[in-house]
């Protein structure tokens, strides 16, 4: 059984980490190019009309993968956690099945118009297929969330006699509190990775001294997002969920911020430390005093409750995991706030193109906002543990009471072996994009 | 409720292999008969132009699935646990070959993931086929051994294959000879399909070859439709008593008949959309015929133990069906209207058209 269980977890941690590379930049592109078409439409210039079509090539490869990643996500709840998908199926199934149908049609259907369409519709109709392919990235965004919510918090539910969960409130699916600071959280970050990656492309043509014009063009846009998503990340989305889990997983905030013990009066920040899980402390600790019970409740002095005070059930099962992807998270997101702002100062300076150093930072720091995201995930499902859906059940009982551990082990491996095989290939495509660079490419 | 929305979860995924189906199709044909570099680039173009708008309906169908009949869905997917796991694994396969043999122009390229987008099709028709045939021959539910069930009524766990490979044991598994022959039929009638599509939509050069593959591989579909019918009768010989009692149900079969006959037509018959049509006929009509046959069984139980899975024991409440009622119509209007928009700007022949992702 333990097995089992730790071989289910696996194979879903190791498939949506995977799955989420995608949809994180695809809704955060989806804007920049609506954003780029826009301008064409006003200005006529031809360089924002080939930055779009061109990240139009990059969204169109990140959606394919998006979309054949995502399909073994939706056939993983019934396949490894059938037991979950009987007992919540009444309630998630409506956001997840509402995805299918408001999202995926939307995005999909618009998106080969945009891709193929530019000639057979005119200019004005390519702009709105497009800001229809952003709508329903958005969309999914929405629903994937609205799902995740209500396994957080879970709202509008009645639990009958059989264990089953019926819905009782449609209305409060997404009119749940968790819901819209975790969208808005979710979307400005899956920005900043775009924002990172077309910045990182202008500053690439910089420096090799290609496609300058529309080099300068990205990395100005890039840095313009950047610093505008990074700083709507950390305020006020970021603060607003961290209230949210004071609030609502009490036991999942003491485990993120480390704290191990209960401080009479006012909680401290800890900035840098080792959770040591067998003395119960932190090793190495740099913190500031007072300022997280400030953050949270606006109050120096009140109380926030430590480790200390709720039983070892009611723990998230793995600390140390919460604890550092919790603090990757923030300490990204602070440098990426420090990049970008000095990035749009030089900008302003009209500087920015001359300066080597922080135009190489800025190129190889993309992977950085997708560690920034996919930790922000773990934070979200590592901190809901030992529950599948929060205080109510736990992850132990929603495993399918069929499949072996063996076969999962099996699977796990096939997908780990398909899967470089695919982020390989990824890369090379993605690659060959960016070497062909933004002109329209003659057929 | 429960038949409104298992109406809508079965049209669903009759679209999804009508459209998608024609990408399996193109795929077996793509692999047994474009030999020509030219061809096989046109063929694959005609699947690679729609595959991701026409896999979004089965996950649409999923989703909606999982909504609808969460005991179903819990029981099926961790049920077929293995084979649907590597039917996810060729939909990747297929998908990763259709998007890239066009990057780059070398010939070991291409022809490795030509090879991998044909195997693949045929594959997942093939598992697709044993899908149905699974699904109509039924399950030893509960998994009951000696009149005792292992696991809850109704969830089981299959083995790819018993080593009898026969449907009346105890325990068979997923791949049986029933399942197999329907597994057969399911990928001679999407070879059909994908070549009915590809002359629909290419001026390949093989367009005239395929026009006698087609009625050849209908004799084929002819013969072994027979032949599943008779050994359908000794697997289950309830078969068909659901048409006896409700002959409003002998519609689906005639829908297939209708496709099965027509394609004999097919020489005489000038427009390709006509033929296209006619297997459209026979992917709905295949699929709602053996849907009908156990109706409203969703999945029969093999052993007496336990009851099979019908719309009504593994429905959700009454009350999210019925809200779910309501955007579901909303959701239908809006595809109608994308779809119509599609289409439109998309029609055509697609060897001039635009292909650059």
């Amino acid at each position: 059984m333990e097995d089992m269980i730790f071989y289910d977890r696996l194979q879903f941690a190791f498939t949506i980490t995977f799955h989420y590379i995608f949809p994180q930049l695809t809704m955060g592109l989806s804007l920049i190019i609506v954003f780029f078409k826009w301008k064409f439409l006003r200005t006529k210039i031809q360089k924002y009309n080939d930055a779009a079509l061109f990240f139009m090539k990059i969204f169109a490869i990140n959606f394919t993968m998006g979309v054949v990643t995502g399909i073994p996500m939706e056939f993983q709840f019934g396949t490894n956690w059938a037991k979950f998908s009987e007992l919540t199926g009444g309630i998630i199934g409506q956001t997840l099945a509402m995805e299918g149908m408001f999202s995926f049609f939307l995005e999909s259907s618009f998106l080969a118009l945009f891709i193929f369409g530019e000639k057979l519709m005119g200019q004005k109709l390519h702009f709105l297929t497009g800001f229809l392919v952003f709508l329903g990235s958005w969309a999914s965004g929405w629903f994937i969330l609205a799902t995740n919510a209500w396994m957080q918090h879970p709202v509008g539910y009645e639990i009958l006699d059989n264990g089953k969960f019926v819905l009782e409130n449609f209305s409060e699916l997404f009119s749940n509190p968790w819901l819209i600071p975790a969208f808005l959280h979710n979307q400005f970050a899956s920005v900043v990775t775009s924002a990172f990656v077309v910045a990182s492309i202008g500053a690439f043509y910089i420096l090799r001294n290609k496609n300058l014009e529309h080099g300068k063009l990205f990395l100005k846009t890039g840095v313009i997002f950047g610093l505008v998503s990074s700083l709507l990340v950390a305020f006020p989305t970021g603060d607003w969920n961290a209230k949210n889990v004071a609030k609502y997983q009490p036991a999942a905030f003491a485990a993120m911020e480390g704290i191990f013990e209960t401080e009479d009066a006012g909680a401290e920040i800890v900035l840098i430390g080792q959770p040591n899980m067998v003395e119960k402390k932190l090793d190495n600790k740099i913190a500031v005093p007072n300022i997280l019970s400030f953050l949270t409740y606006q109050d120096w002095n009140k109380q926030i409750a430590g480790m200390d005070q709720f039983k070892k059930e009611e723990l998230p099962d793995n600390i140390p995991a919460l604890y550092y992807s919790y603090h990757i998270m923030v300490g990204l997101g602070t440098i990426f706030i420090g990049i970008m702002f000095l990035a749009a100062f030089f900008l302003w300076k009209k500087k920015l193109h001359t300066i080597k150093p922080l135009l190489w930072s800025i190129m190889f720091l993309v992977p950085f906002p997708y560690i920034a995201n996919i930790t922000g995930w773990y934070v979200a499902e590592l901190g809901r543990q030992p529950y599948l859906v929060y205080g109510l059940l736990k992850t132990s009982e929603g495993v399918s009471p069929t499949v072996s551990s063996g076969n999962t082990l099996f699977t796990l491996l096939g997908f780990v072996g398909l899967y470089m095989l695919l982020g390989l290939l990824f890369l090379i495509l993605v690659g060959k994009t960016i070497h062909q660079g933004p002109k329209p490419v003659k057929h | 409720m429960e038949l409104f929305w298992y109406i809508i979860i079965a049209l669903v995924l009759a679209i999804f292999f009508v459209l998608d189906g024609y990408n399996f199709g193109t795929g077996i044909i793509h692999l047994f008969f474009a030999k020509k570099e030219k061809d096989k680039k046109v063929v694959a173009k005609a699947a690679g132009l729609f595959w991701d708008f026409n896999e979004v309906w089965l996950v649409a169908g999923g989703g909606m699935l999982f909504m609808a009949f969460p005991t179903f869905y819990a029981s099926v997917f961790s049920g077929f646990y293995l084979p649907l796991i590597i039917v996810l694994w060729l939909i990747v396969f297929r998908a990763i070959g259709l998007e890239f043999r066009g990057q780059f122009n070398n010939k070991m390229w291409t022809s490795i993931w030509d090879t991998s987008f044909g195997i693949s099709s045929l594959l997942l028709a093939l598992f697709f086929g044993i899908a149905l045939g699974n699904i109509v021959r039924g399950v030893n539910l509960g998994g009951v051994e000696n009149s005792n069930s292992l696991y809850e009524a109704h969830y089981f766990f299959l083995p790819l294959w018993d080593s009898s490979f026969s449907p009346l044991t105890e325990h068979p598994g997923v791949i049986d000879w029933f399942t197999i022959i329907i597994g057969i039929i399911a990928v001679v009638t999407l070879a059909i399909h994908g070549a009915t599509w590809i002359r629909l939509k290419t001026n390949a050069s093989i367009n005239e070859k395929l026009k006698k593959a087609i009625f050849n591989l209908n004799i084929a579909l002819a013969v072994l439709t027979i032949f599943s019918l008779i050994i359908w009768q000794i697997v289950n010989p309830n078969a068909l008593t659901n048409f006896i009692e409700r002959p409003y149900l002998l519609i689906f079969p005639i829908l297939y008949l209708i496709g099965l006959i027509g394609l004999f037509f097919i020489k005489k018959i000038k427009k390709d959309v006509h033929s296209f049509i006619l297997s459209t006929l026979l992917i709905i009509g295949g699929i709602t015929s053996s849907l009908a046959s156990i109706f409203p069984v969703i999945l029969p139980s093999t052993n007496p133990v336990n009851d099979s899975l019908t719309i009504y024991n593994t429905a959700a409440s009454n009350y999210g069906l019925s809200v779910a009622f309501n955007w579901a119509i909303v959701g239908i209007i809006l595809l109608a209207i994308y779809i119509i928009i599609q289409r439109r700007l998309l029609k055509g022949k697609i060897d001039k058209m635009d292909y650059g992702h």
